[in-house]
């Protein structure tokens, strides 16, 4: 298992269900994931995160190979994973409107 | 490990109580602000030679600001101190001369209102640092290794980049690092709300577990009653989605080796390991926030040995330190770009696709062994020297903090 990056994604640690991106991915990019090729289906923002193979709603998601919380939803491979379908296991996460990377106030 | 450049490479400064230094530094520190321009006064004479300015500003006494300086002064990388005084200050100039003085180094006070003033005091504090420099080039060297070496690491001026390229790199070089015997430390409990029960699985004792988790609380508490908000609307955009994930991105400088105690500034870790620096005061808040700026917490790690810090920055940093140099790893590639004169490694590397963590984390630790034998870091070259140090206020660690257990 290599962490160089190979595409527009990172894997930062062997564990995670998370691909980190390391550059803007435009809507359309196709993307290696541990069931195939998907294209993503939004654009991706740097550091913005996909999974990286389907997350069972109620799954615990991984980053760095831990837990940054709960998924609220079945995430498919390549989908973007975020506040819309991730929870805290801590407290709650404030967002506003641009919390998707793409708002003018992002 | 390379032979080539290896530990057995190191020659270090040998000090009376056993530390190796990896710098001989001839330091000047005022004792309250009304003394700083004479101090410096005295270090401008010497400029391109190993005299640096380090003190305390404030007029009223501080047992933190005590014992730090004691610690400062003491640091392997310190041959001989001169001690600036005003003269009424508060700062007990007999207790830290003294303690300087039972660690073997050169050491000399010169109080302003009786050594003739500005011009008198600048003249006699000169003459003193040239005699202290020939004094130290006498102390012996002998050979040091990575298990010789305590090293820390802070980040400041974070962007998304950081958590992803830099930190993680940071850390690869702690475990090799840790794995070569040195001890490391890492820092801001502050940053840590939300790791504080993986952090505790990593603990070598369960009781130490428990403080790790007790440290991170009283961080949370603290910042509350300052009214910080732990998770900033901003943080979402910026992709990441959790108070949790925040967190990990600066919990991952500490790589993945055991925790093997909690230390507050000051405290010497007793052998290699990875160690917590809890900066967070205790009791009531009293003094402000817990560190004011990124070299607050740079110095905090100096008082408890750090022979050099790891600095990781997204956004882009310049500074250096006093008594002990910092590496700095820019986690941003655009920000290397605009900034390369300033930084020692280019982890944004991994951003782009041209080096893994693990080779930029390599690089990081050839590079500590590299300083540690004598190199120096882009900021050395550059002259930085910043240092602060400020009121704070501690209770001693527990018992559970440094369990004897490996």
């Amino acid at each position: 298992m290599t962490d160089r990056a190979t595409g527009p994604f990172l894997l930062l640690h062997p564990d995670d269900n998370t691909l980190v991106a390391r550059a803007n991915a435009p809507e359309g990019t196709e993307v290696e994931t541990e069931v195939g090729p998907v294209r993503l289906t939004r654009p991706i923002p740097m550091a913005h995160k996909i999974a990286r193979r389907p997350i069972a709603a109620g799954a615990t998601v991984l980053k760095y190979g831990m837990s940054i919380g709960v998924a609220t939803a079945d995430i498919a491979a390549g989908a973007h994973v975020h506040v819309h379908n991730i929870r805290s296991a801590y407290t709650a996460s404030v967002v506003l409107q641009d919390a998707d990377g793409l708002g003018k106030g992002a | 490990m390379a032979l080539a450049k290896g530990p057995d490479m190191i020659k270090g400064w040998l000090r009376a109580d056993g530390r190796k230094g990896i710098r001989n530094t001839v330091i000047v520190a005022y004792l309250v602000e009304c003394a700083h321009f004479v101090a410096a006064e005295i270090v401008a004479e010497f400029r391109g030679r190993d005299v640096q300015l380090i003190g305390f500003p404030g007029c009223f006494p501080n047992e933190y600001a005590a014992r730090m300086m004691e610690r400062l002064c003491a640091h392997p990388n310190v041959g001989a101190v001169l001690f600036v005084s005003l003269g009424c200050e508060s700062f007990d100039k007999v207790r830290v001369s003294a303690a300087v003085e039972a660690s073997g180094r050169p050491v000399r006070t010169l109080v302003i209102q009786k050594a003739g003033g500005t011009r008198g005091t600048i003249a006699a504090g000169r003459d003193w640092v040239e005699s202290a420099l020939s004094e130290i080039d006498t102390v012996p060297r002998i050979p040091m290794t990575a298990a010789d070496l305590v090293i820390g690491t802070v980040c400041g001026g974070s962007d998304g980049t950081s958590g992803i390229s830099g930190n993680p790199a940071a850390g690869r070089a702690f475990d090799l690092l840790v794995g070569s015997g040195a001890a490391c430390i890492f820092e801001e409990t502050g940053e840590l709300i939300g790791c504080e029960e993986i952090m505790a699985t990593r603990a070598i004792t369960p009781e130490l577990g428990q403080a790790l988790r007790e440290s991170v609380r009283k961080a949370e508490r603290y910042y509350a009653t300052l009214g910080y908000g732990s998770f900033a609307a901003g943080n979402a955009a910026g992709g990441l989605s959790t108070i949790e994930e925040k967190s990990l991105g600066a919990y991952v400088k500490s790589g993945d080796s055991p925790i093997s105690g909690l230390i507050k500034p000051g405290d010497i870790p007793p052998r290699g390991g990875l160690y917590l620096m809890d900066v967070v005061p205790d009791g009531d808040v009293r003094f402000g926030f817990p560190n004011i700026s990124d070299n607050a917490e740079i110095v905090e790690m100096i008082a408890s040995g750090a022979h050099m810090t790891l600095f990781v920055t997204g956004r882009g940093s310049v500074v250096g330190s006093a008594i002990s140099p910092v590496i700095k790893i820019c986690a941003n590639p655009d920000t290397y770009r605009a900034l390369a004169d300033d930084m020692d490694v280019n982890a944004g590397d991994i951003i782009e696709g041209q080096r893994s963590i693990d080779e930029v984390g390599r690089e990081i630790r050839d590079l500590v062994l590299a300083v540690a034998g004598g190199q120096r870091t882009k900021s050395e070259e550059l002259g930085h020297r910043e240092f602060i140090l400020t009121y704070k206020s501690f209770e001693p660690i527990g018992p559970a903090c440094l369990p004897r257990i490996a």
